[in-house]
């Protein structure tokens, strides 16, 4: 293969840190308790775990009992999405489902379920040509037996940031819990829930330089929530099963360093991020930025070229050492225009040529100037000949 | 940037294509895995014979274990338009399609050969089981595998010199079993891997099946006559016959009948004694020449005219550059139209047509 790789694609998952990972080791073999038993050992785990979920909150803004460990980010989505909606309907026949157009497919694919089998009327809040919602836009579809409002604080794809915390003040007025899904921004963005006025906020410790298979959901006190996952009766009965003792002291830990060297790792990628972006639009013709220009994550560059096959793209700049994204993930090779990108009002013959490099801690301008380099002739050679 | 030559191999999670990727990385290629996503039919995806996501899977720990990177490309609706659709008419057009023939004119060595060329690739490798010669004559020449019994030279017969100049066969030098074999020394996950038999896209059923899910207008009765005109019996569309065929016509007769023609237009089914059936001499049209140019004069031949059935010699008169005419030594019994007449001298194949 190529004698050097180079990845951007820090939006699909980052290396764990190795002091997370000096953090984690000693709870696989060592202390390796439950956290439910009640002697020494299990005790050693609960302390653990009980501190990991006090830095959490801390850096949440919130308190402990609000913190719920999940197994990753789309847990955290699942619970909040049909626990919120379920025990809104009991408690005050609640059916309106309302979320935004451009929402992950954690969210959106839960909420479709609950509308086809469980009766729930579900409604889409439309997004602007950068894909972001406005909060008028919430206004006028927030109703007395909305069940729970859900609005991703950064899209994946295309990077935009929303006004969170202007939907909140507006949920709030109306007693409708606002769940948003912070799984992208953990790394960059303040996640004060006081701030943002949100009742339910997801987190997946992968996207900040922690262990994938943990996540955790914030659950605002007296937020009305029905378990998703019954069983033993940890995390105060919303979320039963074992705990991941090793992965949750990782994501702490992890969680931690993000919000300390936030800042640091800000004013490394802003530049970076838009040099990217400077010189793909000069350089690349019929490219256009996709997401808003400057309210976007710091880490966060995507693109649509016209006429171009993203898959291709793909292909060819992996074949060349650079490791990138269309977006959504997608194995399969299956040619569908994002449903973000569509929602944003992209044509399909721009859509399905859709390019994101998302950037890490790790990323230089070296591999970027490398990068630009390669990226032109790729993308030319990714047209679609129309004569075929 | 490498140095290295880059070769895509078409991969299909099968034994031969992973043998294929092995022995290229091992020769010192870069190799880039790919497969195609082709056509399923709705309802049917867990049935296709290639492009399961087990096939897949499959594929992709090859890739893994051999170090080349891998990818799944859509191919969707250029199978469905191209192979499918050419599958489907040919049926309804009273002929016996082979898809598979299209299938490596128009994705193999169409589609996906532009991929490779658009990554960079020098060379498209399958798993074929055939030869290509570089060196004895001016261009390069198609042969027969070493391994008869797995010789795959009468589905590449369409292929033109610019495709075989960017064309790698590894599997043509070697047989089955020793393919087994490299597999096993590379402890790929595909070696006890069974062989597929049937059309990829036919799903769990026959192509009867097939048919008349996806094409219900098939299903259209008419009569079945002998050819002095005697009403014998009714069928149930001509598309589900085929020339030589014995079986399924549903009539109790003293001898054996055979069908010997069928009249689309009419929808009729002529059906005779096997003596009626045999013929000598056959045209062929959507004709390849692997040298690119036709034989000026007529010339002896050994003649295959089913992907599985043994030559048979006869003389072969080039009309023009699309087409040819067969004369046989002995008659024979199962000359279909829509399948390929593909022309050898000892083991060198010569190129072919689809029979009219």
């Amino acid at each position: 293969m190529q004698n050097q790789r180079v990845y951007l694609d820090f939006a699909a998952t980052t290396p764990v840190d190795e002091r997370v990972v000096k953090a984690m080791y000693p709870y696989f073999s060592e202390r390796f308790g439950n956290p439910s038993s009640i002697h020494s050992f299990g005790q050693q785990a609960e302390a653990a775990v009980e501190d990991a979920r006090e830095t959490v909150a801390e850096g949440l803004n919130s308190r402990a009992n609000e913190i719920v460990f999940t197994a990753c980010g789309s847990e955290s989505d699942n619970l909040a999405i049909r626990g919120a909606a379920f025990a809104a309907r009991e408690l005050r026949g609640a059916n309106h489902i309302l979320i935004s157009q451009v929402e992950h497919h954690a969210i959106s694919h839960t909420a479709e379920q609950l509308k086809r089998y469980h009766g729930f009327n579900l409604e889409y809040i439309p997004v602007d040509e950068y894909g972001m919602v406005n909060p008028n836009d919430v206004t006028m579809r927030i109703k007395p037996d909305t069940a729970v409002v859900s609005v991703i604080y950064a899209n994946n794809e295309v990077g935009t940031i929303n006004s969170i915390s202007e939907i909140g003040k507006i949920c709030r007025q109306r007693k409708i819990p606002l769940h948003t899904d912070a799984v992208q921004v953990t790394a960059y963005l303040a996640m004060d829930v006081e701030a943002l006025q949100v009742d339910l906020l997801s987190i997946g410790a992968h996207k900040f330089y922690g262990p994938k298979g943990v996540g955790v959901l914030y659950i605002r006190d007296r937020t009305p929530i029905l378990a998703i996952q019954t069983g033993g009766g940890q995390e105060t009965g919303l979320r039963a099963g074992t705990h991941n003792v090793p992965y949750i002291v990782g994501l702490a830990a992890a969680f931690k360093i993000a919000q300390e060297e936030r800042e640091k790792r800000v004013s490394h990628l802003l530049p970076l991020r838009d040099y990217l972006i400077g010189e793909t639009l000069e350089t690349i013709t019929d490219a256009r930025l996709t997401g808003h220009p400057n309210k976007r994550l710091p880490n966060h560059a995507s693109f649509v070229f016209k006429e171009v096959d993203g898959n291709n793209l793909l292909m060819l700049l992996d074949v060349e050492g650079f490791a990138c994204s269309s977006g959504s993930a997608c194995r399969t090779g299956d040619p569908q225009p994002s449903n973000v990108l569509t929602a944003m009002g992209i044509s399909s013959e721009w859509a399905l040529g859709s390019l994101r490099i998302t950037l890490g801690t790790q990323t230089t301008s070296n591999e970027l100037e490398s990068f630009l380099r390669v990226l032109p002739k790729a993308v030319e050679r990714s047209r679609i000949q129309t004569a075929r | 940037m490498n140095k290295q030559t880059r070769v895509v191999v078409a991969m299909s999670g099968g034994v031969d294509s992973s043998v294929v990727a092995a022995m290229l990385v091992e020769q010192g290629y870069e190799v880039i895995g790919v497969m195609l996503r082709l056509w399923n039919e709705s309802g049917q995806e867990a049935h296709n014979r290639c492009c399961t996501p087990d096939a897949m899977a499959l594929a992709r720990r090859v890739a893994t274990k051999l170090e080349i990177p891998f990818y799944a490309i859509d191919a969707e609706q250029v199978f469905r338009k191209e192979v499918v659709e050419y599958f489907i008419d040919g049926y309804a057009n009273g002929v016996t399609p082979n898809p598979c023939l299209v299938c490596n004119r128009r994705i193999r060595w169409g589609f996906l050969f532009d991929k490779a060329i658009s990554l960079g690739a020098q060379y498209l490798a399958t798993g074929h089981y055939a030869r290509l010669d570089h060196n004895k004559h001016s261009n390069i020449s198609l042969l027969c595998a070493v391994d008869r019994s797995k010789d795959q030279s009468y589905v590449l017969y369409m292929l033109n010199q610019a495709q075989l100049g960017h064309t790698i066969l590894p599997l043509g030098g070697i047989t089955k079993s020793q393919v087994r074999q490299i597999a096993r020394d590379y402890a790929l996950p595909v070696a006890e891997r069974n062989e597929s038999q049937d059309l990829c896209f036919l799903g769990n059923g026959s192509c009867r099946e097939f048919l008349l899910r996806n094409a219900p207008s098939l299903h259209q009765l008419g009569s079945i006559i002998r050819s002095d005109g005697t009403q014998l019996g009714v069928h149930q569309g001509q598309a589900f016959f085929t020339i030589g065929q014995r079986k399924g016509l549903g009539i109790s007769a003293p001898h054996p009948l055979y069908v010997l023609e069928k009249d689309i237009r009419t929808n009729v089914i002529i059906v005779g004694q096997k003596e009626e059936l045999g013929k000598r001499e056959l045209i062929a049209e959507s004709v390849n020449w692997i040298s690119g140019e036709p034989p000026k004069t007529p010339f002896h031949a050994q003649i295959k005219i089913r992907y599985k059935s043994c030559a048979v010699k006869g003389i072969v008169t080039p009309h023009n550059v699309t087409s040819f005419h067969i004369e046989f030594e002995k008659p024979l019994l199962d000359i279909t139209p829509g399948q390929a007449a593909v022309l050898y001298t000892d083991d060198r194949c010569l190129g072919g047509g689809i029979i009219n």
